[in-house]
């Protein structure tokens, strides 16, 4: 070893309530210098165990039981706290997944970074202020000078992560650990965030881990990858070699579920069905195809206008139509104002101007207030972006589903609502036994189907998704579309799918509404997504990381003015 | 400076947002006095052997107790509005000119009371954070729930019974100056500024001894909240991401735990104290009763027992008063200490 990384058979074991739980079953990997490695894996992989491990900052009940990480000659599992604190930030440093909770809130940005200089070395106040600015300017942030007194609340997400990386470059360590550093941000500043990193390490013969769930990112930006699955490594490789010849059934099943340019719902379908028989849940028969009238409309949006304390339009003059059990898809930035066009489809909130026209009335004229007593709120049912957080945790699956029931069906307990939710959940795939559970007794694609099937229980015509498998694994997705796809065919619903993936809206639609700064930048087919006519629109798609077998890594130099908004 | 003209903007909102809120303060104070059964017109007149209904009735009058309900309210609020609270019955003195001279004895313990208490609670909440579980975590929470199930009374009491009787290092429990010691010219009314102002520094040792045992008295009762709430904070923020990120860089931990955990921690502590020092300064009737201390609650409690109006209800509206200003300085500090806050 050229004084790089290795990790010898690491155990991590975290005590909990329910007794001990083993996170990493003895993995091994090595990282030579300037080496970028991707590691991979869905959640509980132990992916962000490993790099906890390596900078020892594990949770107290997270220990590490066995194995070594040599890093420079010298094994981390064995340094003093004081000898750790010497090794942080100035040998290894990391980035986080949520950038502007890593941020101190109440602290100036320029302070946070000086901070980190100081740690490391004696220099005044005044000098780290320098450095700090020096470092803002490296990240490429607009105007340094003024940015050194802001606080994080103040900046948005793709600029908290530049300043986060400036932290993490500040006493210039020669390992970035960064993990899923670019998750929640918009593809577009993804991006820009992924190649400044990428630079920066390319700058600085940085070595670099990411740590990422998206298979097409850490195919686009690392030279190695590790897959992990349950704590172990399944399978490690060149890039190509794990892309184009799979060896690992885990592995070959997450290449399968991750949406590329070319994948259709029928991929996901048989990703979806080998989960299924391992779930010992019976496929039901699919396939039975779109029924979508020509020329008969569900839903038109005519000039629709969100305006906020008279100088902020969150929404300005939208228009489209939702066909009768079409798909459509609503895509943009955050800021683009999508989420804003659902609330007033779905009328949770009020329009300020503009009509909204389901099946030839205006509901747009119903007060958000009262629209709970009329017909139309249950043909017009949602399904939110988090699984954990819609749903009542003191209600059981039995409940979350029944209670549209028994609200907008006024059904009674009683032999026939027991028949509706347990019809339902079936159909969402839930099986009997979990209806009784509570939502911190599901796992997370169980949660997103108690969603589904409560947001279907009352057989509405129109589906509001927003963002439904954005906190989902890739795996889970493929799942969840799928069976989406399914009841759309079943119930013959209309879609509205508000997202920022691009794949998965390709999959999902037939049309795209393609949305920036509250206006409609393109509307469009399927089509739209081979060959874009707005400007925008191509660097939304080009944006998204993915696979090119003939392509190469992502090291070249951004162009010059690369700012992020 | 748009910081300071957006803390005078949420100032000025919140003066007047409150005007309508005193205002209830006032009627609900003055129609509970008037419904109580007791008459302060007979209560002053029995002093007089010879007092007859003649003079009950005479009495009455001249309170202006014989006018309508309504009347006496219309009557009331305008002389409220003028700045003038009526008379106190059993002292003879304008209520205004009898509260201002006792509000700075309340204020003045109340003051060390809640500086002794945050200097206790800040480190003990920190420690128990810090070592959450452990022995100093059980004998802090041990400490904390003697203090708040104590009356004030019974820990005032013992505290003169052992320092005082026992020990005898405490002077007597009697107000707040030695009687030998000559009164301080009175410049703020707090006697340890006066005192100090004009350099006599055996009084203001004086003034300090006997400051002391009320003020912990107080503090004991309000350290169990402001300490579990300082743990609480603490705990949350020790957790959170940004604490992680501080150490993923190598941060000193005192740093850490000082300018990147306490500084977070402190916000809801802020507000906390604030609702502890209006609740110390008009409910600590007790304290001031033991240890003899000539404050507002002791005169308001007074005038009650007396059925004395005035007092009572110039009491109630001071302690409206001081409450809104008091969250108001809250307010205006968590402006200046979170920048979070003041976009709105």
């Amino acid at each position: 070893m050229t004084g790089g990384l290795s990790i010898d058979d690491l155990q991590v074991v975290f005590s909990t309530r329910n007794g001990p739980v083993e996170a990493l079953r003895g993995i091994s990997l090595e990282l030579g210098d300037g080496e970028t490695l991707g590691v991979v894996g869905e959640s509980g992989s132990g992916k962000s165990v490993t790099a906890y491990a390596i900078t020892r900052l594990l949770e107290t009940s997270g220990k590490i039981v066995n194995g070594r990480i040599v890093y420079k000659g010298s094994d981390i599992t064995r340094l003093s706290e004081s000898d750790l604190r010497t090794m942080r930030g100035a040998s290894i440093s990391m980035i986080f997944q949520n950038p502007r909770a890593a941020l101190n809130p109440i602290r100036a940005i320029g302070l946070q970074i000086a901070d980190a200089i100081r740690a490391h070395t004696a220099v005044t106040a005044k000098e780290a202020r320098a450095e700090a600015l020096d470092l803002l300017k490296s990240v490429m942030i607009r105007d340094p000078e003024a940015r050194l007194d802001a606080y994080p609340h103040e900046l948005s997400g793709g600029m908290c992560q530049r300043v986060m990386i400036a932290i993490a470059i500040a006493c210039r360590p020669h390992l970035l650990i960064a993990d899923e550093p670019t998750t929640g941000l918009d593809v577009t500043t993804q991006k820009t965030v992924m190649t400044l990193l990428a630079r920066i390490t390319a700058e600085r013969n940085m070595s670099m881990i990411l740590i990422t769930h998206d298979l097409g990112l850490a195919a686009q930006y690392c030279d190695k990858i590790v897959v992990m699955e349950n704590g172990r490594i399944v399978e490690r490789g060149t890039t190509r070699t794990i892309f184009l010849n799979p060896q690992h059934p885990y592995t070959r099943r997450l290449v399968a579920a991750s949406p590329t340019p070319t994948s259709t719902i029928d991929d996901l379908a048989r990703v979806a069905e080998a989960e299924q028989t391992t779930h010992a849940l019976s496929a039901r028969p699919a396939a039975k195809p779109y029924s979508i009238t020509d020329g008969a409309i569900l839903l038109q949006i005519r000039n629709l206008t969100k305006r906020y304390s008279s100088n902020i339009i969150a929404v300005n003059d939208v228009s489209f139509d939702i066909p009768v059990g079409g798909s459509v898809g609503l895509v943009g930035e955050s800021g683009s104002g999508k989420t804003t066009v659902s609330r007033m489809i779905s009328r949770l909130i009020e329009p300020s101007d503009g009509k909204i026209i389901f099946d030839s009335k205006d509901i747009g004229a119903i007060p958000a207030r009262v629209f709970h007593s009329v017909a139309e709120r249950r043909d017009i049912q949602l399904v939110f972006q988090d699984p954990d957080g819609s749903l009542n945790p003191r209600f059981s699956v039995f409940d979350c589903i029944a209670d549209p029931l028994r609200k907008l069906e006024k059904l009674r307990n009683g032999k026939e609502l027991r028949e509706r939710v347990r019809e339902t959940a079936a159909r969402a795939g839930l099986a009997d036994n979990l209806l009784s559970r509570f939502p911190h007794q599901l796992s997370g694609g169980q949660k997103a189907r108690v969603g589904i099937a409560r947001a279907i229980s009352i057989r509405p015509r129109l589906l509001v998704l927003d963002e439904p498998t954005a906190a989902l694994d890739v795996s889970v997705q493929a799942i969840i579309l799928n069976l989406l796809d399914r009841l759309r065919r079943e119930d013959n619903m209309a879609f509205l799918f508000v997202s920022h993936d691009l794949n998965v809206v390709r999959m999902m639609c037939e049309r795209v509404v393609v949305m920036r700064l509250g206006k409609v930048e393109e509307i469009g087919g399927s089509s739209l997504f081979g060959n874009p006519q707005s400007p925008y629109t191509r660097s939304l798609l080009d944006a998204i990381p993915h696979f090119d077998p003939n392509g190469q890594q992502i090291k070249a130099l951004p162009k010059a003015n690369e700012y992020s908004r | 400076m748009s910081v300071w003209r957006s803390i005078a903007r949420r100032f000025i909102r919140r003066v007047i947002s409150s005007i309508p809120a005193i205002i209830g303060v006032v009627i609900v104070t003055f129609i509970l006095m008037r419904v109580l059964p007791s008459d302060p017109a007979v209560f002053f007149t029995s002093s007089s052997v010879t007092a007859g209904q003649a003079e009950i009735d005479s009495m009455r009058k001249k309170m202006g107790l014989d006018q309508p309900l309504p009347l006496q309210l219309g009557m009331y609020l305008r002389d409220v509005a003028r700045g003038d609270l009526g008379n106190s019955l059993t002292t003879n003195q304008p209520v205004v000119k009898d509260l201002l001279r006792r509000l700075p004895a309340s204020l003045e313990l109340t003051f060390v009371a809640l500086v002794l208490a945050l200097a206790t609670s800040i480190p003990l909440g920190v420690l128990s954070a810090l070592r959450s579980g452990s022995l100093i975590d059980h004998a802090v929470r041990f400490l904390c729930t003697i203090g708040v199930c104590m009356p004030t009374f019974v820990s005032g009491l013992m505290l003169v019974y052992v320092f005082y009787y026992l020990l005898g290092i405490a002077p007597d429990p009697t107000g707040r100056i030695d009687i030998f010691v000559a009164s301080p010219p009175d410049i703020t009314g707090f006697l340890l500024i006066d005192l100090a102002l004009i350099g006599d520094w055996a009084g203001w040792r004086s003034a300090l001894d006997n400051i002391i045992l009320p003020a912990c008295t107080m503090a004991l009762f309000v350290l169990a909240p402001l300490t579990r709430m300082t743990r609480a904070s603490m705990l949350g923020v020790l957790g959170s991401e940004f604490v992680r990120t501080a150490k993923s860089v190598g941060l000193h931990s005192w740093r850490i735990v000082v300018v990147y955990a306490l500084r977070n921690a402190l916000l809801p502590v802020l507000t906390m104290a604030g609702v502890v020092f209006s609740t110390m300064l008009g409910a600590n009737v007790l304290v001031e009763k033991v240890f003899s201390w000539p404050g507002v609650a002791s005169y308001a409690l007074d005038a009650l027992m007396a059925s004395d109006y005035a007092p009572v209800q110039g009491f109630v509206l001071l302690m409206a008063f001081i409450f809104v200003l008091v969250n108001l300085t809250v307010d205006v500090l968590y402006g200046m200490a979170d920048p979070r806050v003041s976009i709105e």
